[in-house]
């Protein structure tokens, strides 16, 4: 390996109380520019790993660095301008236009008494029409559907500029077409030179996206390397503890159970 | 954007300065509803009266309003719940027993009760907020709302023992018209009183005010974005309840201005907080000072102001509520 990892994680161990080990001894290191899906059942620490990624929850032991620092050295300032966060689903209790959710994401880089400056503006009016969404700017976020709001969540981490973007479950609530704007929306950041990782229940979405796959079981790293080495019948299988048949299909990974 | 809601900031502050200067005149003096501007010139009287009576109270008025409707504002967001008024977290309550404390058992001198209802007032905070800490239950926020509900209750229970124990014709009238809320005993000194806590708190709110819009996401996704969560939320509740405890302390609970105001101004502003919170404070303190006019003017004896913030508050959100004039968006 010639690149820095953007991140990496060393022997990272995590726990919510002392019965339950969420996450053992988990290691790895990301390239810039790559995309990575994390695979596995529920309750397998998917989530608590971006968490612990985001800065959220500190590790119990093991080190978590962001381009070789330690993460917990970064301003919460800082650690907000190279991570972004597309949590699965946001409860907004009050009726936001589009635009001003979108200028939320704007926040890394203003002060506490700072009000959106008018380049702030072009960068969440940019990310509106990256995803398709100008013309929802100033519709009330409770009224978008499922779909446009989670457009409207990726539109807000697009004008957070981060360099590396983490994402739950980013299609959950998507129609075909929209879940392809995403796809295609997430390419391109990735081609820019942003680090995307993304949980997912789908392993055919991971087999569409992903360059590297990381499959996690009971908190622990069953597997994880390139999608074509790791999205294997037998690892899916062990993950999943079901048999699982992943085929070729026009030259692309198609798994099913 | 549309054209009025670019321009609600200006036209509030325009309507707020007329009704300041209209509210001079208003009155009892020298005869029943106005006074004619040139008797400040000729009538000492009248200069007195202005000066040291109606001056004072329009000021407290004002910074009532905006106080409750600044201060609703921002808890609404941080609680991130359009139900919560700033009295919630044992504030109102607190206040009010203590004023009925002072008046039985000490004196009815408005500084004693104000200095009692402060006292109570902040313990009620400090009660829900221990109480809070060592709930086993929901998170931080869940666990505040629950906490405010049981010490409110718990005064209000208090001050129902008082109320029972008060000497039916001196003291139990007095404790009424105190709870309903007024500003018929305020003075300069009152005015200074409430100026060194008030003005501050509004000044961080004020300041603050994009940020807010942040405390209102999720943790996570606030986290996300940069905000030291659980220190921002904790600065702005504190400038928040500090000013509406000095507030409650000097004009007792009055209702509804905290509740719903905060609505009228999302409704006319749209819900970004930098438009919303300043919106509510000035809609506090227009919709503050014309209930105390009204309450001062209407008839020879005072009406309790917290009677009009609940009769016109609840009227007017009925009517904004079912009206398409003021939609936010289109």
């Amino acid at each position: 390996m010639n690149a820095v990892p953007i991140l990496s994680l060393a022997d990272v161990c995590f726990a919510y109380n002392a019965q339950t080990q969420v996450l053992r001894g988990v290691s790895l290191d990301i390239l810039p520019g790559t995309i990575t899906a994390i695979l596995g059942p529920n309750g397998a620490g998917k989530t608590t790993l971006l968490r612990l990624i985001l800065g959220l929850l500190k590790p119990q032991r093991g080190t978590i660095r962001l381009n070789g620092r330690p993460q917990h050295t970064l301003s919460r300032r800082e650690a907000s301008r190279w991570i972004g966060l597309v949590p699965q689903s946001e409860y907004i209790p009050f009726d936001f236009s589009v635009l001003e959710f979108v200028l939320l994401g704007r926040a890394p880089y203003l002060g506490p008494l700072d009000m959106p400056r008018e380049q702030d503006r072009a960068i969440a009016l940019e990310a509106l029409r990256t995803l398709g969404l100008e013309h929802l700017r100033e519709r009330a976020t409770p009224s978008l559907s499922g779909g446009e709001r989670q457009l409207a969540m990726m539109a807000r981490v697009l004008a957070q500029q981060p360099r590396l973007l983490l994402l739950d479950e980013p299609t959950a609530h998507l129609d075909l077409s929209n879940r392809d704007r995403i796809l295609n929306v997430l390419r391109a950041q990735a081609r820019a030179g942003v680090t995307v990782m993304f949980t997912t229940h789908d392993p055919n979405l991971a087999a569409t996206l992903a360059d590297y796959v990381i499959l996690m079981r009971q908190g622990a790293l069953l597997a994880a390397g390139t999608l074509e080495a790791t999205l294997t019948a037998e690892n899916l299988a062990a993950t999943y503890g079901i048999p699982v048949r992943v085929m070729r299909v026009d030259g692309q990974l198609f798994v099913t159970s | 954007m549309s054209l009025w809601r670019r321009h609600a900031f200006q036209l509030l502050v325009a309507l707020g300065l007329l009704t300041l200067i209209l509210s001079i005149f208003l009155g009892r003096f020298p005869q029943p509803y106005w006074m004619p501007p040139t008797m400040l010139q000729e009538n000492e009287l009248a200069r007195q009266l202005v000066f040291n009576l109606r001056l004072p109270r329009l000021l407290a008025a004002v910074m009532l309003g905006m106080t409750l409707g600044g201060a609703g504002a921002v808890m609404q967001m941080i609680f991130r719940n359009p139900l919560v008024e700033p009295g919630f977290l044992g504030v109102s309550q607190g206040a009010g027993f203590g004023a009925a404390l002072a008046i039985i058992r000490i004196s009815n001198t408005p500084l004693v009760v104000a200095a009692s209802a402060a006292i109570f007032a902040l313990l009620g905070l400090l009660f829900s907020y221990a109480l809070a800490r060592h709930l086993r239950y929901g998170g931080w926020v869940l666990r505040l709302v629950l906490a405010g509900i049981a010490v409110s209750a718990l005064f209000s229970a208090g001050l129902g023992i008082l109320k029972y124990a008060a000497d039916p014709l001196r003291q139990l009238p007095e404790i009424t018209f105190w709870l309903l809320g007024g500003l018929w005993g305020v003075t300069w000194r009152e005015v200074l009183y409430l100026a060194p806590i008030v003005l501050p708190a509004l000044a961080i709110l004020w300041l603050m005010r994009w940020r807010l819009n942040l405390l209102s996401l999720s943790d996570d996704t606030a986290f996300s974005l940069g905000v030291a969560v659980g220190r921002e939320r904790a600065l702005l509740l504190v400038a928040s309840v500090t000013a509406t405890a000095v507030v409650v302390s000097v004009a007792g609970i009055v209702g509804w201005v905290g509740l719903i105001v905060p609505h009228i101004a999302r409704r006319l502003t749209g819900s970004d907080a930098q438009y919303a919170l300043p919106g509510a404070m000035l809609l506090g303190g227009i919709f503050a000072l014309v209930c105390d006019d009204l309450a001062r003017t209407l008839f020879a004896a005072e009406i309790p102001l917290g009677i009009f913030t609940s009769l016109f508050g609840a009227l007017g959100f009925a009517v904004l509520m079912m009206s398409n004039i003021a939609r936010g968006r289109e």
